[in-house]
């Protein structure tokens, strides 16, 4: 068991320009079902991939692969053909929000949005659009969603990963790398990672995640990587203390970030006295989360908090 | 990005908000020049003589070079004297303003140097209210924020009074909706005449605010005059810098002498730099990483000297530009490269490291720590080099290594 994506899911990718075509490369050699592609200017035509497979991925394939991916003018027309129930979305920020919308209005279940630098006014309607829908975003401006050796969505690097019990959650990129190596180091390995990205307005939250990760059950702990800005954190602790039976771990950046100044991500800024990691880092440890005080402790503080 | 505050009442009298008529002014003539136009125009005597940097708390800010002298200056002159002792006393406050540092609560110690003013009309006030349109994350929407305690900083009134803010949502697609217009009115206690325009300044507020894509506004005091005019006397606007490409006009205000020369050019590499007062120059890639890196640094007993996140996709090009706005500062020691490659391989760091070092020259310590994709290889790079690099196996090796080096 694992969340969101799993062996058997069938994606679709949105935007396959440089970067789109970079990444779909290495989601299929790490063994995700790549099945079609949404490019309008390029439909009707198909995109090849050839390479050497990435055994961190899949097991039991082949040494190399050879997949040509056909790509289409709209998502209903891809989700037709090819049976695809997720998407991500490699489109350029000005187009990105539409091309969320447009997946969350074909019926897919699950949109993955790594494109970073989407205008906040855009994410504010298209978050208004699909609250009508039945799909979930996760991002935008996040790495994506991997379930080790099952499924690779993002931008990840595949190899350190290793399938296990944990499942992480984070609004940080590389703070998430840095989990995860730590857990396929220590041997606890990860159920599933999320990165729910760090932009101000985005779809999946947290609460959302740890109680995907409550209701799974080979899902053991988890640890949560949060940041400086908004209140995100603290509304995810008081879940904890309410609904959560399992232990987690967590970490915050930005202990030493100066107010006022916007820190790489567009949401990581404290604003009006908001959002600062010691109220964040109180509120965990007031929910009972065992909060690592440096990244390179994420790994032990999941041991801890699992009581091993 | 910040713009100044009369660039913002430009903004908004250009979308029917009722602003206080005033002039920009670089030079004393232009500002001495500005004064009878508003009188005449006004019929009011009084003018104001306001500084226009990016940092709030001008009014109660002061002058380095002449203390008793506050950011923001109301000129009484022409009371008794008509337009030309108003016209007297602006040259000798703009003499005295332009050129100078106006140190307030939000410049720092150091403050900023006033390059232009803004001479404005006096305003017959009846009482001073606060608004703002901010972006609210919880319901990922922009609300209207008013309260009736005009002039005080909103996060005070939101600890001792937050009975006295009320907040309104902005539908995405309906705007700011009359009856929600109308409640903030009553909220605030207008009537009359002002409780007409006061809605219709909320409407016209949250139409700008959509439409500008604006990450804040904030008016305080919004001021209802007393003949009920509802009016900006006060304008901060920023935008959403995701959004300018839609926005040249609002681009084009950008006031490049406003932001740090090196924080510039690092945005210039597509490089993400704030800086810092410390003593250790961190690189980085990611955002989380990058801000966990200095906090690291901290936890074992170091300060960072800067914020700075290379991004995913950085270059070699773009590696030697980071490490050499980090060595410019003359008050790093030691510097501290951390690196998880994933999209980044570690071979492009290490190469860009190994550069860099060799155009700029290393008289300081450099502490690595690669890990991820290709990070053998990065190693091999570095280590080969010939250069004095130490290496770290973890994070919170490398900061301790670092902090250990620059004692």
């Amino acid at each position: 068991m694992s969340v969101l994506v799993s062996k058997d899911t069938k994606v679709l990718v949105q935007g396959m320009g440089k970067t789109g075509r970079f990444h779909t490369d290495k989601a299929i050699a790490y063994g995700t079902r790549m099945v079609g592609a949404v490019h309008p200017s390029r439909a009707g035509q198909t995109e090849n991939f050839t390479g050497d497979t990435d055994h961190s991925g899949v097991q039991g394939r082949a040494d190399t692969y050879d997949l040509d991916v056909p790509i289409f003018r709209t998502v209903t027309e891809a989700i037709d053909v090819t049976g695809a129930t997720v998407s991500v979305v490699y489109v350029p920020p000005p187009f990105a929000a539409d091309a969320i919308m447009e997946a969350a209005d074909a019926g897919l279940e699950l949109v993955i949005c790594i494109t970073e630098g989407i205008p906040v006014s855009d994410m504010v309607s298209a978050k208004q659009y699909l609250a009508g829908k039945g799909a979930r975003l996760v991002g935008p401006n996040c790495p994506g969603v991997i379930t080790p050796q099952e499924c690779k969505i993002g931008i990840m690097p595949g190899y350190i990963h290793t399938p296990g019990r944990i499942g992480v959650v984070s609004r940080s990129g590389t703070l998430t790398y840095e989990a995860v190596f730590q857990l396929t180091n220590n041997g606890l390995g990860q159920t599933t990672a999320i990165g729910i990205g760090g932009d101000p307005v985005n779809g999946t939250n947290f609460v959302d995640c740890l109680a995907l990760f409550n209701d799974d059950p080979e899902t053991e702990g988890v640890i949560m990587i949060g940041e400086i800005g908004g209140t995100a954190e603290e509304e995810a602790c008081e879940w904890i203390k309410a609904n959560m039976t399992k232990p987690v771990a967590g970490f915050i950046a930005g202990t030493t970030a100066p107010p006022g100044k916007r820190m790489g991500h567009a949401g990581a800024i404290i604003s009006g006295g908001k959002g600062t990691a010691g109220d964040k880092i109180a509120a965990m440890e007031a929910a009972g989360v065992v909060v690592a005080p440096t990244p390179t402790d994420m790994g032990a503080a999941m041991l801890q908090a699992l009581a091993i | 990005m910040k713009i100044h505050e009369y660039q913002a009442k430009e903004l908004m009298k250009a979308r029917g908000i009722a602003v206080p008529m005033g002039a920009m002014a670089t030079t004393v003539e232009d500002a001495v020049a500005a004064v009878r136009p508003l009188i005449e125009g006004s019929g009011n005597p009084v003018v104001v003589v306001k500084s226009q940097i990016h940092a709030g708390g001008r009014g109660k800010g002061r002058f380095k070079e002449h203390p008793e002298l506050g950011g923001v200056t109301v000129v009484l002159d022409g009371i008794k004297g008509g337009i030309e002792a108003a016209e007297a006393k602006v040259r000798e406050l703009a003499g005295k303003m332009l050129g100078s540092t106006l140190v307030t609560i939000q410049t720092g110690p150091e403050g900023k140097q006033v390059n232009r003013l803004y001479v404005e009309q006096g305003i017959d006030i009846a009482t001073e209210l606060y608004v703002s349109v901010v972006l609210d994350r919880s319901s990922s929407r922009n609300i209207v924020m008013v309260s009736t305690e005009g002039g005080t900083e909103i996060e005070e009134v939101a600890e001792q009074t937050p009975e006295k803010i009320l907040k309104e949502e902005i539908t995405p697609g309906f705007g700011l909706l009359p009856f929600q217009a109308r409640a903030i009115a009553y909220g605030l206690g207008l009537e009359g005449a002002a409780f007409k325009n006061g809605v219709k300044f909320m409407h016209s507020l949250a139409d700008a605010a959509v439409e500008l894509d604006t990450d804040m506004i904030e008016i305080n005091p919004l001021v209802v005059t007393t003949d009920g005019t509802v009016m900006a006397l006060d304008g901060k606007m920023s935008f959403e810098s995701n959004a300018l490409f839609r926005h040249p006009d609002v681009e084009e205000m950008r006031d490049d002498s406003e932001e740090d020369p090196a924080e510039l050019e690092a945005s210039g590499y597509d490089l993400s730099f704030i800086k810092l007062d410390g003593s250790i120059g961190c690189m980085v890639n990611g955002a989380g990483l990058a801000m966990a890196t200095m906090d690291i640094i901290k936890y074992v007993g170091g300060e960072p000297a800067n914020f700075l996140d290379v991004g995913g996709g950085a270059t070699a090009e773009k590696v030697t530009a980071a490490f050499k706005i980090i060595t410019r500062d003359p008050s790093v020691k030691g510097i501290f490269i951390n690196i998880f490659g994933g999209i980044m391989q570690c071979d492009t760091i290490a190469e860009g490291v190994v550069t860099a070092v060799k155009e700029v020259g290393l008289d300081v310590p450099l502490v690595v720590r690669l890990e991820g994709t290709n990070v053998e290889l990065g190693k091999q790079i570095i280590n080969e080099s010939g250069l004095g690099v130490v290496s770290a196996e973890d994070m919170k090796d490398g900061a301790q290594k670092i902090v250990e080096l620059t004692r």
